[in-house]
């Protein structure tokens, strides 16, 4: 019969570890659970709800760093970071809206998912912001690693190592964050009717420039979302007026030939949050995949998705939002072997329903070596397996 | 190696020499196996001149499969293993043991794959760090964390160490710029993770790897991005009669929302060694002096520079001078990369350190320092990567006078344990290694110290690679697997029991 911890503190959490070890029952680990449908259904009856442990503990603006608890909401950091000018320039998506989620996204989950939005391309994902972590091993052992400064090589990098482990090697209770200055201004330019091999060869000359794109997506007639018409390709370019603007017409001039328009900042804002938050495929119904391969080999991936699918392509084309029909295996054969043969990367099944993800594995299947490493790393952390045991599996 | 203590030797390892040579002969025949002490004297030290000792035998592999071979070989004999780049290490971290196999991975060489369209470059690690920004130049690239040791250290001792440089406050360390490595397990097995996409599934691999100071894995391939070369770049020279306002100036420039390119800052001892050595035209009459350099379009930069300036003058700045050409630009900058020589040229021996700070505490900092450099007799320039708190402390001192090593090591210790007491860190760039290994529990307790071994175990169960290094105490793989749990007590008892 399964129950629910909600510990308040560092100290209770290790408690009901050492629980958990005791009695020899495993937790689910749970923030708000907004990205819980993600992944595959852990082995434990019982959760762990670590969202009471929240709070901004200390932000320091001009040392660039903030400091806080795992159960703090996006929205509540995103509100503080801007009264003193300031982001996470990993620009996190809010997917709750495509995985039909209520509630507020927390830093916890952000953390423990790696998923970063469009600005990934130039700025790094969640885990190139961790400068340090405190918390709990699957042992029921306090532990930290890393600091409170911005630069940081003191024992191996776990803060950074830990994000993206979906918690199944620890429960933090504290993390520290690198946070930037946010741009002035902003403004997007738009390429109109590009093929997608089109914009990915004009995405990559545009990132090849000088004019520091920190945004290109291609969002065919299909996805092009509310006010834009497709397929458009949007190039955004951020920072102080007077550089926005020389960055725009140095673009203007190299795509001269193309059919351009440009959106002012109140619509590059709309565009790109649609983008992050892959708004065109909310509430259908269908599967999602989010597919990660060299920005070159996008299209070519693309042309694997099933009949009835739609494509939009993010991070240069390196980054694709492809959603499938639920027929079949919703297109994972054919995606994740494209992926293999444009030279590697990995396709995670975003959205699907309970019977989709009985049959498809979540997770891109790893190489045995390292599958095998992966069990010695889970090993190190949680010898009895008690943190979210089946979720990274597979 | 006085003071300095080592694991001890393996005899079994030792008695069997011959053998173990020879079997390394067979996997890398030729010149690829040294063995005789001329050739291996080479390999006795590396940036941290103060330690050094013979090899075993050193190899230096040129195939994957060598490699694997060689450290299939080490892991199914338990022979210690030192892995090596171009040696450039300032905290000891290619320091031989008199027991291991030298393993110098410098004949991989070979730039292997440059992808202008999806911005990455995959190269071998013996190749250099400025080699990869000369590969791509012609493009209009480069690859940009940049070590001021960069012409002569390898992408592999980089990925090693996480190494940084003066950009990466804007551009990120070494961590941040490497797209996907292809690993040699103490095993012999060949991984490869990451590559040309972002991102990994999974647990991250990079992240363990890049730092681990060649703990984990040995890397035998590198994938790098490669960025657009910014379009110009100049430099402002800011002075301060003092330190604080120095500090509140940087402060006050990063709250702007301006991230330079690069920002130093040097004190009076500092500046006066480099005038004297390069007469870069530093002012003599301050205490503080800010370099702050901003890159990008033409506009952006004449744009912050205005605002930098403007800035320098609100916190009292007596000095601000801006570059106008590319030339005044490269004088600003040669003072500052000439201060180790130009410490050097006033001292017989100096030791440089590296701790992070919160910049707020940097006044402290340096007050801290002014004591300390009474209390242990020696005198301290000091120059600080201002961005990001940074501070690469000078110890000026003479290694032939009786007990000042001595004296010195002691006043870098208490420096680190001073960044730490504000809040910093031991290393920011320079990696643990030998130099700081004893000042972990300063930062670390027994509990984090041992689930980072744990995670060495995951690799490395028998401490082969490296052994010897970041760690101060080693403790048995199996006795750390052990489980300490106390029994019983059930938490939140008023909550619905399972």
């Amino acid at each position: 019969m399964g129950g629910t911890l909600t510990p308040q503190t560092e100290d209770e959490v290790r408690e009901a570890i050492v629980w958990a070890i005791n009695a020899g029952e495993p937790f689910e680990v749970v923030g708000h659970g907004t990205k819980r449908s993600i992944s595959p259904p852990t082995q434990a009856a019982a959760t762990l709800d670590v969202s009471g442990l929240d709070g901004i503990v200390a932000y320091e603006p001009e040392e660039l760093v903030l400091t806080l608890r795992p159960g703090t909401t996006m929205a509540e950091l995103a509100a503080e970071m801007d009264k003193k000018g300031q982001m996470f320039a990993f620009e996190p998506p809010n997917l709750a809206p495509l995985l039909g989620a209520v509630g507020e996204a927390t830093f916890g989950g952000t953390f423990a998912t790696n998923f970063a939005g469009p600005r990934r391309l130039t700025a790094g994902a969640v885990r190139d912001h961790m400068l340090g972590v405190h918390a709990i091993s699957g042992r029921g052992e306090a532990f930290k690693a890393g600091g409170k400064v911005v630069k940081n090589v003191t024992g191996y990098d776990l803060s950074r190592a830990l994000c993206g482990s979906w918690g199944t090697l620890a429960v933090a209770t504290e993390l520290t964050v690198k946070v930037l200055p946010r741009p002035e201004t902003e403004v997007t330019l738009v390429l109109a009717g590009l093929t997608a091999d089109e914009a990915v060869a004009a995405m990559s000359r545009a990132m090849g420039s000088s004019a520091d794109v920190s945004g290109a997506a291609h969002l065919p007639a299909e996805v092009a979302p509310n006010g834009v018409t497709g397929p458009a390709t949007a190039l955004r370019l951020e920072g102080f007026g007077p550089s926005v603007s020389a960055r725009l017409s140095h673009l203007q001039t190299m795509f001269a030939a193309a059919s351009l328009s440009v959106l002012d900042e109140a619509a590059s804002r709309a565009l790109w949050s649609a983008v992050r938050d892959v708004t065109p495929f909310v509430g259908t119904g269908h599967a999602v995949w989010r597919i990660s391969v060299a920005p070159t080999a996008g299209p070519e991936v693309a042309k694997a998705a099933p009949a009835g699918s739609r494509v939009m392509f993010d991070w240069a084309g390196g980054l694709l939002w492809v959603e499938a029909p639920i027929t079949g295996d919703a297109g994972a054969a054919a995606l994740r072997g494209a992926v293999a043969a444009a030279g590697g990367g990995h396709a995670t099944l975003i959205r699907a329903p309970a019977t989709l993800r009985a049959e498809v594995a979540t997770f891109h299947p790893s190489p045995a070596p390292l599958k095998a490493l992966s069990e010695r790393l889970r090993n190190a952390f949680d010898p009895q397996a008690v943190l979210n045991p089946g979720r990274m599996a597979r | 190696m006085s003071g300095l203590a080592m694991p001890a030797l393996n005899e079994a390892t030792l008695a069997r020499r011959a053998e173990i040579v020879a079997a390394l002969r067979a996997i890398v025949p030729g010149e690829g196996t040294v063995d005789d002490e001329t050739g291996m004297r080479t390999y006795e030290s590396d940036g941290l001149t103060a330690y050094r000792q013979l090899p075993f035998v050193v190899v230096l592999p040129e195939t994957v499969e060598q490699v694997a071979a060689v450290l299939k070989y080490c892991h199914e004999n338990e022979i210690r293993v030192v892995p090596r780049g171009a040696g450039t290490s300032l905290s000891g971290g290619a320091l031989p043991l008199g027991d291991a196999v030298l393993l110098s991975m410098m004949r991989f060489n070979r730039i292997l794959d440059i992808d202008f369209a999806n911005r990455s470059a995959t190269v071998q690690p013996g190749v250099t760090n400025l080699a990869i920004t000369q590969a791509v130049a012609h493009e209009g690239f480069y690859y940009a964390p940049d070590p001021s040791s960069q012409i002569a250290c390898s992408i592999g001792g980089n990925v090693a160490e996480n190494s940084g440089g003066v950009h990466c406050l804007k551009y990120g360390l070494t961590t941040n710029n490497v797209l996907g490595l292809e690993i040699v397990t103490i095993e012999g097995e060949v991984l490869r993770v990451g590559g040309k996409h972002l991102d990994q599934e999974g647990y991250d691999w990079l992240a363990f790897m890049v730092g681990s100071e060649g703990l984990l894995g040995v890397v035998t391939e590198v994938t790098v991005r490669i960025l657009r070369s910014p379009e110009t770049a100049r430099a402002v020279l800011v002075g301060f009669p003092d330190t604080e306002n120095a500090g509140s100036c940087v402060a006050a420039i990063i709250a702007a929302g301006i991230i330079p390119g690069g920002m130093e800052m040097m004190d009076k001892p500092a500046i006066h060694a480099a005038e004297d050595f390069v007469h870069a035209g530093y002012p003599r009459d301050v205490e503080a002096l800010l370099i702050v350099e901003l890159d990008g379009p033409q506009v952006e930069v004449d744009h912050l520079l205005e605002r930098v300036e403007k800035i320098a003058h609100q916190f009292g700045a007596t000095h601000v001078r801006v570059s106008q050409s590319e030339e005044e630009r490269a004088t600003f900058w040669a003072g500052r990369k000439a201060a180790f020589p130009a410490v050097g040229r006033i001292s017989p021996d100096y030791m440089c350190m590296d701790g992070t700070i919160p910049r707020r505490e940097l006044a402290r900092v340096l007050q801290g320092m002014a004591d300390l450099s009474t209390k242990h007799g020696l005198r301290v320039a000091n120059v600080f990567h201002a961005g990001d708190g940074n501070l690469h402390p000078l110890i000026l001192f003479d290694a032939n006078q009786p007990g000042e090593l001595e004296r010195a090591e002691a006043f870098g210790a208490d420096i680190l344990r001073l960044c730490v007491e504000v809040g910093g860190c031991l290393t920011g760039e320079h990696g643990v290694g030998v130099e700081k290994r004893d000042l972990m529990p300063e930062m670390f307790t027994e509990d984090d110290l041992k689930q980072q071994q744990r995670v060495k175990c995951a690799f490395d169960p028998h401490h082969l690679l490296n052994p010897g290094k970041v760690f101060p105490t080693l403790h048995r793989c199996a006795e750390l697997g052990r489980m300490h749990v106390h029994h019983g007590k059930l938490p939140f008892p008023d909550i619905p029991r399972f």
